[in-house]
């Protein structure tokens, strides 16, 4: 499927792209196209907010331009330390038929990318370099979910920025701040950002 | 300075939003109503964006600690100083010792209350904002609450007044990124049918009642960008609109997209109102 811009009424557009690789390889050009004044990615989108209607010419390069490498916008991965306790840690364990040892194996074994981010501020999305953690959410969420929740759902990976509702499989738990209106940028995960997760003792 | 004696159901400070965090989920936030918020700061000379009080569904009563010039907009209403009736959408000065109470208004929702001068509340991500799906922003509005006032930079335009708007229930949809995934016939609905504003309406979104809508793809939509005033579709058929506090993703298609006009509209709609869209 290539790449299509749908109509999003006279102050925005969509961008729709072939994945989340592409999405986040335009998001750096993107932001400095104008009339665009704000890009919001999704997993397969890029949400374009406009200061002007596009003309021609400007859809003509959204359709084509060519995205940068992944790897060249944030190489170094965000090293997140987990204490793999979670209370879902069995139930997820038995619904990929693997042992939790390997479930924490699966977790901190692969490098971790932000998609994008939603349902509280600093909450990201992050996709695996493989689905072999795939577990759907819970059938009801939890009310009360702890900040630091390292949770799993579908084919995502997130951590709760503070305590809430949430309905994502609960593996672990960590000490990192995600969301502190103190530092230069709020959160610490940000689309095109790479996480490493490595367990530690409880 | 402005003290609060009373907040009415739901009173809260709002500018016109934070823009340029929605990636790292953080919504605009900001005045429900967007076109009054900027009127009321017109009427009293200050920027549109200044930080106003907005008022849900009458209730805010206020007295001042020295002679304050302010303006109240929104929903059509009935506003007293003292034992006087008085006019929204007009220019108003509350001097020491005088209270300003807003009615409920007559239909509609929400008033803005803009100060001369500006309310003055500390800034998160740039903006005054209440936010209350993310809770950023300054808190819930409580009785005892003072406000401080900002320095006049405008002048004051001399406006005797600004004839409110009657919220207007038909709004004007254009069709949005997931149109293609209904069917012709939900879209004929959508712009025919004429649905009712549930219970279920706050500042993130004011979900209808009536005819469920067809879907011609039935995928599970990936996750992506939402705006203002985006129509969205959930598996049970029944539209949402989303207003100011919107989540800045969403999993449901957007069949349609409210103009900035009808947005403002639609955050007057009380639950009980009929609507319907056109296109």
């Amino acid at each position: 499927m290539s790449r299509r811009l749908l109509d999003y009424g006279p102050t925005a557009a969509l961008l729709e792209c072939e994945d989340l690789s592409e999405v986040l390889g335009l998001l750096p050009l993107l932001r400095v196209q104008a009339p665009i004044n704000e890009v919001v990615p999704g997993a397969r989108t890029v949400l374009l907010r406009l200061g002007e209607a596009l003309t021609q010419a400007d859809r003509q390069r959204l359709l084509t331009m060519a995205p940068v490498a992944i790897d060249d916008i944030e190489p170094t991965p965000i090293r997140i330390d987990v204490d793999y306790s979670g209370e879902d840690l069995a139930e997820v364990a038995d619904e990929i038929g693997a042992t939790p040892d390997e479930v924490v194996r699966r977790h901190t074994g692969q490098i971790w990318t932000v998609g994008f981010c939603g349902f509280a501020p600093g909450f990201a999305y992050l996709q695996g370099e493989h689905s072999r953690l795939r577990v759907r959410r819970r059938p009801s969420p939890r009310t009360r979910v702890p900040a630091g929740s390292v949770g799993l759902a579908d084919i995502w990976s997130g951590i709760y920025p503070r305590e809430g509702p949430g309905g994502w499989r609960l593996i672990g738990r960590t000490e990192a701040v995600l969301w502190d209106l103190n530092r230069a940028s709020p959160a610490l995960l940000q689309p095109g950002g790479r996480v490493h997760f490595i367990a530690i003792a409880s | 300075m402005i003290l609060v004696e009373e907040t009415g159901p739901l009173a809260l400070i709002e500018d016109l939003g934070r823009s340029g965090f929605a990636h790292l989920g953080v919504s605009p936030s900001g005045a429900a109503d967007r076109s009054a918020c900027a009127l009321a700061n017109r009427l009293v000379g200050n920027a549109e964006g200044a930080a106003v009080v907005e008022v849900t569904l009458g209730g805010l009563v206020i007295t001042t600690s020295k002679l304050h010039w302010l303006a109240v907009t929104g929903a059509p209403t009935q506003l007293w100083i003292d034992n006087q009736p008085t006019s929204s959408h007009t220019v108003l000065s509350v001097r020491l010792g005088e209270r300003l109470r807003i009615e409920p208004p007559e239909e509609g929702v929400r008033n803005y209350l803009a100060v001369r001068g500006g309310l003055f509340a500390p800034k998160t991500l740039g903006s005054r904002s209440t936010d209350v799906l993310s809770g950023l922003g300054p808190s819930l509005l409580r009785p005892g609450d003072t406000i401080d006032v900002g320095h006049p930079t405008g002048v004051l335009p001399g406006i005797d007044i600004a004839p409110p708007r009657r919220p207007s229930k038909q709004l004007e949809v254009l069709p949005g990124p997931r149109r293609d995934w209904f069917t012709d016939e939900a879209w004929d609905r959508l712009v025919s049918a004429r649905w009712t504003t549930s219970i279920d309406a706050d500042r993130v979104a004011v979900r209808l009642e009536g005819p469920r809508l067809a879907r011609r793809v039935a995928d599970e939509l990936p996750s992506e960008g939402l705006i203002r005033g985006a129509i969205q579709i959930p598996p049970a058929g029944q539209p949402l609109i989303f207003l100011a506090d919107h989540p800045v993703t969403g999993g449901y298609p957007v069949v349609g997209v409210l103009t900035d006009r009808s947005a403002d509209h639609a955050a007057q709609l009380r639950p009980g109102d009929g609507v319907s869209f056109h296109g």
